[in-house]
């Protein structure tokens, strides 16, 4: 009886619509055409006019489902920030540990509720500040760390145990991780009550940022120990966080980032359960990280279209029973890529509209990007409006009361679905072509994302991607009022001769003979890379001495790029 | 040839600009990431380039660009046009081309304009 009456409602709207179309939409269409013949979302899908019922009638209720519940597509948790507020998490780093301690303690008086790192270019490749290639880079565009007496300064004064700790570092992500535990271990903290993440997220890499040391296979490895490693003794600790953030920021399509970054997942799932591991054991840390672009239900619709796919994955491909282990939880950072130097000010706007496109699509934690990133990095004077930008869309426009409230609209509901769809075609794909591993080889993302980014450029460029102060309203010439964040040029001394003093102060021979057993451990996949690790660096071993032993192991990533 | 120095690993804009280029009918190399300013000037010098562009997002345009130059002067190079991109505040900007740097292309300049004012580089100092 219901269905029937279902049905006569359905056919009786279809009526409606043709007649509406035929008889408003033509009468106003003659006198005004729409500003455009056809309209898309950035990321390229098709837009209707308007979205009725006609539109998801063909979703099933339970692909919605109820947020907390799976698919989880209306949210990881049943309450969302009725409960608990994202988490308002500021990236800073710059020049020593002592530095940085003090822009993090700044951030948490202006009321941060999260700790995130950015390390300068030697220490993401795992190069000492003395090292020749670091020359120029130290403490630049991020903090330079070298050895635990670094680290020691950067977390100096903050209980570890109360705030979470983002570290954006990935291949030499482990060094830090086993920093933070040797760290941890010697202030007292219980390991299982330290929470956060580093970032550990190789693949992405390869495809997009394009940080790396060795080939592909040991840093898989790598990945998967930080896994394991934290599955046993960190029970609340992220040890990785599946980034499409890189991806979109090198170029992707919206489609792309996401789609990219559960290709990854997969193979990181796999590399645990082939250690014996059980997926529910290790599945419900796994964290992501995701860009909030410019086209706003699109960005909110996406966020929700990835949990639904990825909650599939996780039941359906890995047979996880766990509810925790198919619930999505991402990071967002709103998108650096679309900050321009013209009119500046203006990304604050921007900003503002990307971080309540993330709000809207359930992020778990945010970081809103400065007015002044298109110029360097941020001031404290920019960063503290990012973070206000947060403060607002979370206690003054109520957004935040109600759980997934674009839920049930026509046109959200019709995108997650479209997006879910097209995400579930391009994973297929990549397993079909043989999977992520051998398409990275191939250059097979890299070139998608390249043309991606060319394309994007030639759509800002013909003015059909508008980009307000660039290609639109733009001014001649303007007067920039803007103070750069200052750049010290003797943190670089101060930090090598730091480096240099704990390389000094140390029991060489232990080190040495450490290091020959993490060339044995390296040599040996059965084994954890951990826990050597975490005792070489209280030994005082820096992350060069480890990285250049493991080079004559594994040997170093050389890249063919395409374009 | 096109060229990423320093540790720094974001390509979107080099790869962008040396495609653009490609397709303006111009030979391009690219040198791939992660090079030594010896590196890329001996390279230029050995491949005889007109122009040698510079991406850099790090930070180190300070360090890098002046070096560059100076092995270019060492290397009897100095008659290729050395051309910077990237993420950079105003006052480097003004720095680099007083040091000499012909060019610096920011993000977000369209491609047809990154064509055209490579063309006016090689115009502008004539035939060699």
């Amino acid at each position: 009886m219901k269905e029937t009456n279902e049905a006569q409602t359905v056919d009786k709207l279809a009526e409606q619509l043709q007649a509406w179309e035929g008889r408003e939409v033509a009468s106003f269409l003659a006198r005004q055409p729409e500003r455009q013949e056809q309209f898309s979302t950035l990321g390229g899908f098709p837009v209707k006019r308007v979205y009725t019922p006609l539109d998801v009638q063909n979703i099933p209720l339970e692909d919605v489902g109820l947020p907390g519940r799976y698919p989880f597509t209306r949210g990881p948790y049943p309450t969302m920030y009725r409960g608990r507020r994202w988490t308002m998490r500021q990236i800073a780093g710059f020049g020593t540990g002592a530095d940085t301690n003090k822009r993090f303690k700044y951030l948490i008086q202006q009321g941060q509720t999260g700790l995130s790192t950015d390390f300068d270019m030697p220490t993401l490749m795992g190069y000492d500040s003395d090292h020749a290639m670091s020359q120029g880079e130290v403490g630049r565009g991020g903090v330079a760390i070298d050895t635990l007496s670094d680290m020691e300064d950067l977390f100096a004064g903050i209980d570890l145990e109360k705030i979470s700790v983002s570290m954006t570092i990935n291949p030499s992500a482990w060094i830090l991780l086993a920093m933070y535990v040797a760290l941890a271990e010697k202030r007292g903290f219980d390991l299982d009550r330290l929470s956060g993440t580093i970032q550990a997220d190789m693949l992405k890499e390869y495809m997009a940022q394009k940080e790396w040391i060795f080939p592909i296979a040991p840093s898989v490895r790598i990945v998967r120990d930080c896994i394991a490693y934290c599955a046993e003794r960190m029970k609340r600790y992220n040890p990785v966080n599946i980034c499409g953030y890189h991806i979109n920021e090198a170029g992707a399509s919206p489609l792309h980032e996401l789609a990219f970054t559960l290709a990854n997942t997969i193979v990181y799932v796999e590399e645990v359960v082939k250690t014996g591991m059980p997926v529910d054991r290790f599945a419900p840390r796994l964290s992501f990280f995701f860009a909030c672009g410019s086209d706003f239900f699109e960005e909110a619709a996406r966020f929700r279209a990835v949990r639904r796919v990825f909650a599939t994955i996780m039941r359906e491909r890995f047979g996880a029973a766990n509810p925790a282990s198919m619930r999505l939880r991402f990071h967002c950072q709103t998108a650096a890529a679309t900050l321009t130097r013209p009119q500046y000010k203006v990304n604050i706007v921007r900003t503002a509209l990307q971080a309540l496109a993330a709000v809207l699509g359930g992020a778990q934690s945010l970081h809103t990007n400065g007015m002044d990133e298109a110029f360097s990095i941020p001031t404290e004077e920019a960063m503290k409006i990012a973070l206000r930008t947060q403060q607002v869309i979370a206690e003054e426009s109520n957004v935040a009361n109600v759980v997934d409230p674009l839920g049930g609209s026509y046109y959200v509901e019709k995108l997650t679905d479209q997006y879910v769809r097209a995400i579930q075609a391009i994973l297929k794909e990549v397993d079909e072509r043989g999977g992520t591993v051998k398409l990275i080889e191939e250059g097979w993302f890299q070139r998608k994302i390249a043309e991606d980014a060319y394309e994007t450029a030639l759509r800002k460029q013909s003015g059909e991607k508008p980009v307000i102060g660039v290609n639109r309203y733009v001014e001649e010439e303007e007067t920039l009022d803007l103070e750069v964040h200052p750049y010290d040029p003797r943190s670089a001394d101060r930090q090598i001769d730091r480096t240099r003093q704990v390389r000094a102060n140390r029991d060489e021979a232990r080190v040495g003979e450490l290091l020959q057993r993490l060339k044995a451990v390296a040599r040996d996949e059965s084994q954890n890379i951990l826990p050597v690790t975490v005792e070489l660096v209280n030994q005082g071993a820096t992350m060069g001495d480890i990285v250049e032993t493991l080079k004559e192991v594994w040997g170093t990533y050389r890249e063919t790029p395409v374009f | 040839m096109i060229a990423k120095v320093g540790l720094d690993g974001h390509d979107r804009g080099v790869k962008i600009v040396a495609r653009c280029l490609r397709d303006a009918g111009m030979d391009v190399i690219y040198t791939g990431l992660h090079r030594t300013p010896e590196e890329v000037a001996l390279a230029a010098v050995q491949e005889d380039v007109d122009i040698l562009g510079i991406s850099i997002l790090s930070g180190a345009q300070m360090t890098v660009f002046p070096r560059v130059l100076d092995l270019l002067r060492d290397r009897h190079g100095s008659d290729i046009a050395v051309v910077g991109g990237g993420v950079m505040p105003d006052e480097d900007v003004s720095e680099l081309k007083r040091m000499g740097v012909s060019e610096i292309l920011l993000q977000d300049t369209p491609p047809q304009a990154i064509v055209e004012s490579m063309r006016r580089l090689v115009r502008e100092r004539g035939p060699r």
